[in-house]
Order: structure tokens, then C-alpha cells, then sequence
């Protein structure tokens, strides 16, 4: 594992992530076959595609919660435990996930919590949890408990307590499938300014084509049996993205685009 | 009996139980048809005991059962107390020791194996067959009802308990891993706090029961305790009083029953 560091031909250190013929096996299911790819550092990626073709696997494989069952994957030149260790890099699921019984500022502060008593170096964000629940637009809202708060806000927090540790490269996966469409679109532009903010590298699971256009600076889609690469497109559209970026051709030339992809997965 | 509910909707209107502040009006009266109902039994039952002049050792009236309880306050109050603290010891004891065995169980499938068949023949035995023998082990004294009364609460407790400490959802349990938290760290912020509800709902059925165990452990061999008060009353033919200490041990049940339901409201505001 050392030997990347060291190791002065790869750019890693460039890269936020970085699979090298990664495949993910459960049983003899192959959930991911052979994927190569580098994510530079900055970007913001969206990952599509039909159903299991293993998107949430790839962010799992990324973060150290399943192994790769033969090549190599890391996160800024690391491997993936050390990163995880290091807390590079921070989750977002499509659930909340919050503790019910902490306030949303004490669920902001879990990440900060978690091994301190052990003597953890545990890297401190530049913002505070209240800074973060504000940045977030939750400020106020500190002491509510997650069942006081709509399914955006509750969604909101989980992002502020993703972002504590100042995470290099932030996984989500499909966080805002369970929401309805305004709130969807509202967060989709908070994320957008929270991404130009906090520079991170964001790497998000969508089943939405509209979302994964306007979000992302590429688009990856993925095809199923098993779970392979089948086209990086490169999304060019002006900068900073505006909702009514959605009304133009340009935009919508790149939704057929994909849902033609889709179609032949 | 209709007119006589509702003279009881209205007559208890401004009888608000502790149960949640700022109710309106509909939930008062959600509260008052099943008092009324309550009531209205009460005096149907005087009213048979008197009309078909039922003698008192059968069945007393209500007023009997009444007068009896303001009379012989100090010896129910005598007799209540023992039973108070058997109770309680047991429930105290029952519980915590089903908690502890359910933390072993989720920590290790083995320990699992080995004693949850155990545990289940334990909970198979009826209460009645196995007073006796706890109450041959432990002597007379107040061991054997504690111990019962524990016994009782135990299961219930145990199997909610398991229930509770398994019930996070594997989304939680990524986020630990993520986070790097350790076995204990995830013990103590994730997988406690989320067993209270579960852990509530057992307590809430051990309230009651484990009363019930306290009083079948008299029932074997005490000269004092409700339960031994009910024996001594049925076998002197002193109905009213042997009413009188059922009711009072009933009462003992809902103190217990409301006492676990305001530390439940205190501790689980989620």
C-alpha cells in the first residue's frame, strides 16, 4: 500500500479515486466487472443506470465497506481503509440515517464523536456543526429532533453531518430519491453551491437523468450483468448551473442522450 | 345504562388524567365513556347484590367492599408494603438481569446458542408449578417472592430486549463503519439508545406482572403480603375484605404500570 505513495508514475495524488480493474464479487454473482477509472479531485460525477448494475455497490466498493474481489481501488492515493480511517471521505445515503433520539446538531456532531475517547485524530472540519446547519439552511433547527423535521431537512442534516470531518470526497446514493420534486430541485442547488464552497470531490447515485444532468460535470453510466462501465459522457453546460438550464436544448439533447444509453443496457 | 354514561361524560369532564398535557375535548370524552361504563357496572352490581339479596360472603356489594377498605386501612396498608418491595426487587432484578443476558446474546451467536433454549424452557414452566420449589430453595422470607417475581418479568424482557439491540438498520451500521466507530462506541450511542422503545415495551408488560408473581409467591407460604391477605380473607369467608385486596392489589399493578409509562415519557422523546 505504500508503494502508491511512493510510487512517483501515478498521479493519484491528483485523483480522488482512482479503480484499476476493480471487480466486486458476492458469491458467484460478479456485482462489478472490471472498472477502470480515475475521478480527479474537484469533480462532481453522477452515476446512472438500470437496476443492478451496481451503482451503490461501486460507492460502497469505494468506501471500504465491501472488498474488491481482485484489482485495486483507492481514494487520494491512499487505500480505501486508510482513507476511511483518515476520514477522507464521507457517506450520504438515500435514508437519512439519523439517530432519532439527538437533536440535528448533535447528529452534525456524531462524526466528531466517534473514537475521541479512543485518541483518534479525528480532522475538524473549518466549519462548527452550527456553521454547517446553516450552510445547509437549517439554521434554527438546531434542537429538533429528526421526527420534528420534514424528509428534506432530515435529508440536509445528514449532508451537514457528512460534511464535518471536511471529507475530500463526498459519496452519495441517491439521496434525494425518496423526496418530491421542488424539494428535490431546491436541494439539488444547494448542493451545487455547498460543492463550489467546500471544493470537494462528489461522486453521486441518481435514477433521475434530469438530476444526473444538471448536476454533474460527467455523467457515468453503468449497465448491468454484471455491472461494467458503458459510457463516461461529458456534460458542458454553463457554469454555475441555473434551474432554467433545464429548458434548453442543449439540456435536453443530453437527456434523450442518456435515455437512449439506458435503453440499450 | 346509555343515560347513565352520559351523565358520567359530563360529571367527569374536568377529570384529566396525566397522560398528555393540552388535550381537547373529544380526547377528554374519549377518557370518560370508559370511566363511565366503569361506573355504571359498579352500581349495577350493587343494585343486583342488593335486589336478589346475595349474602356477603358470596359476593359483597360495592359499598360493602368500600366501607371494608376505609376500616381496614391499617392492615391493608400493612400488608401492602411487603408486597410493594417484592415487587419491585423483582422487577428490578427480572429486568436488568434479562437486559444484561440479552447485551451477552447480541455480543456473541454462541452464548446465544447455548442459553436461549434455556431461557425458553425456563418461560415454558407455569409460574404456579415452580412458586413452590423457589419457594422450598429460598425459605419463606421475601427471597423466594423476589425471586418469582423476577422469574416472571424476565422473558418478556429478554426477548424485546434482543429485539431492540438488533433492530438498526444496516444503513446506521454503515455509517459506523464509515466513521471507523468501535464495537463499544456502537453499542453505547447506536444500538442502546435505539433498544429503549423495545426495552419500554417489555417493562410496561413486567409492571404488571411482576405483581402478579409477587402474590402467587405469598400465596405459597407468607403470613404477610396481599397475596397472603387474599388466602387468609377467602379461607375466613370475609368476602369484602378479600375484594378490598384485590383491588388494592390491582392498584399496585397500575402505580407500577404508570410509574414505567412517565420514565418511558421522561426517557424516550422520540
Amino acid at each position: 500500500m505504500l508503494n502508491q505513495e511512493l510510487n512517483p508514475s501515478t498521479p493519484n495524488s491528483m485523483m480522488a479515486a482512482t479503480l484499476k480493474e476493480a471487480s466486486v464479487k458476492f458469491g458467484n454473482f460478479t456485482a462489478l466487472q472490471d472498472i477502470s477509472l480515475d475521478i480527479p479531485e474537484g469533480d462532481f460525477w453522477t452515476i446512472l443506470g438500470p437496476s443492478g448494475c451496481g451503482k451503490s455497490t461501486m460507492l460502497r466498493l469505494v468506501s471500504d465497506l465491501i472488498p474488491a474481489a481482485s484489482g485495486e481501488v483507492s481514494v487520494l492515493g491512499k487505500s480505501t481503509q486508510e482513507a476511511r480511517l483518515a476520514r477522507e471521505f464521507a457517506f450520504v445515503f438515500q435514508d437519512a440515517t439519523l439517530l432519532n433520539w439527538r437533536s440535528a446538531l448533535k447528529n452534525v456532531e456524531l462524526p466528531l464523536e466517534i473514537g475521541r475517547k479512543r485518541g483518534i485524530d479525528i480532522p475538524k472540519g473549518n466549519r462548527t456543526p452550527r456553521e454547517l446547519l446553516k450552510l445547509v439552511g437549517l439554521e434554527g433547527r438546531e434542537n429538533a429532533l429528526p421526527h420534528e423535521l420534514s424528509g428534506g431537512m432530515r435529508q440536509r442534516v445528514a449532508i451537514a453531518r457528512a460534511l464535518v470531518c471536511q471529507p475530500k470526497l463526498l459519496l452519495m446514493d441517491e439521496p434525494f430519491g425518496a423526496l418530491d420534486e421542488m424539494t428535490r430541485d431546491h436541494l439539488n442547488l444547494q448542493l451545487l453551491e455547498i460543492w463550489k464552497e467546500t471544493g470537494t470531490t462528489i461522486l453521486f447515485v441518481t435514477h433521475s437523468i434530469a438530476e444526473a444532468v444538471f448536476l454533474g460535470q460527467k455523467v457515468l453510466m453503468l449497465q448491468a450483468h454484471p455491472g461494467r462501465v458503458k459510457e463516461l459522457v461529458d456534460i458542458d453546460l454553463p457554469e454555475p448551473r441555473a434551474v432554467k438550464v433545464r429548458d434548453t436544448a442543449q439540456f435536453t439533447a443530453y437527456c434523450s442522450r442518456l435515455r437512449e444509453l439506458l435503453e440499450e443496457c | 345504562m346509555t343515560a347513565i354514561v352520559q351523565n358520567g361524560n359530563a360529571a367527569d369532564a374536568n377529570n384529566e388524567v396525566a397522560d398528555r398535557p393540552s388535550r381537547n375535548y373529544k380526547n377528554l370524552s374519549n377518557f370518560a365513556v370508559p370511566l363511565g361504563t366503569a361506573i355504571s357496572l359498579i352500581a349495577i352490581w350493587q343494585l343486583g347484590v342488593r335486589l336478589f339479596d346475595v349474602p356477603t360472603y358470596i359476593a359483597p356489594a360495592p359499598s360493602d367492599v368500600a366501607f371494608t377498605f376505609v376500616n381496614e386501612f391499617s392492615l391493608l396498608a400493612r400488608n401492602f408494603w411487603p408486597t410493594f418491595i417484592e415487587s419491585v426487587s423483582g422487577f428490578i432484578v427480572g429486568n436488568l438481569a434479562a437486559i444484561l443476558i440479552a447485551i451477552a446474546f447480541v455480543h456473541s451467536r454462541t452464548v446465544e446458542r447455548a442459553f436461549f433454549p434455556i431461557a425458553v424452557f425456563i418461560n415454558t414452566i407455569p409460574i404456579l408449578a415452580i412458586a413452590p420449589i423457589l419457594v422450598l430453595i429460598f425459605g419463606s422470607g421475601m427471597t423466594a417472592k423476589i425471586v418469582i417475581a423476577a422469574l416472571i418479568c424476565f422473558f418478556p424482557t429478554l426477548v424485546n430486549m434482543v429485539r431492540g439491540l438488533q433492530a438498526v438498520r444496516p444503513e446506521t451500521l454503515e455509517l459506523t463503519r464509515i466513521l471507523s466507530a468501535s464495537k463499544s462506541e456502537v453499542f453505547w450511542k447506536i444500538r442502546l439508545p435505539s433498544s429503549l422503545p423495545f426495552l419500554f415495551s417489555a417493562l410496561k408488560i413486567a409492571a404488571t406482572t411482576c405483581v402478579i408473581g409477587a402474590i402467587v409467591g405469598e400465596w405459597i407460604g407468607a403470613d404477610v403480603g396481599l397475596g397472603a391477605l387474599i388466602i387468609d380473607s377467602t379461607f375466613n369467608f370475609r368476602s369484602p375484605l378479600l375484594y378490598a385486596t384485590v383491588f388494592v392489589s390491582s392498584g399496585l399493578s397500575v402505580l407500577m404500570f404508570v410509574l414505567v409509562v412517565i420514565t418511558e415519557k421522561l426517557v424516550v422523546r422520540w
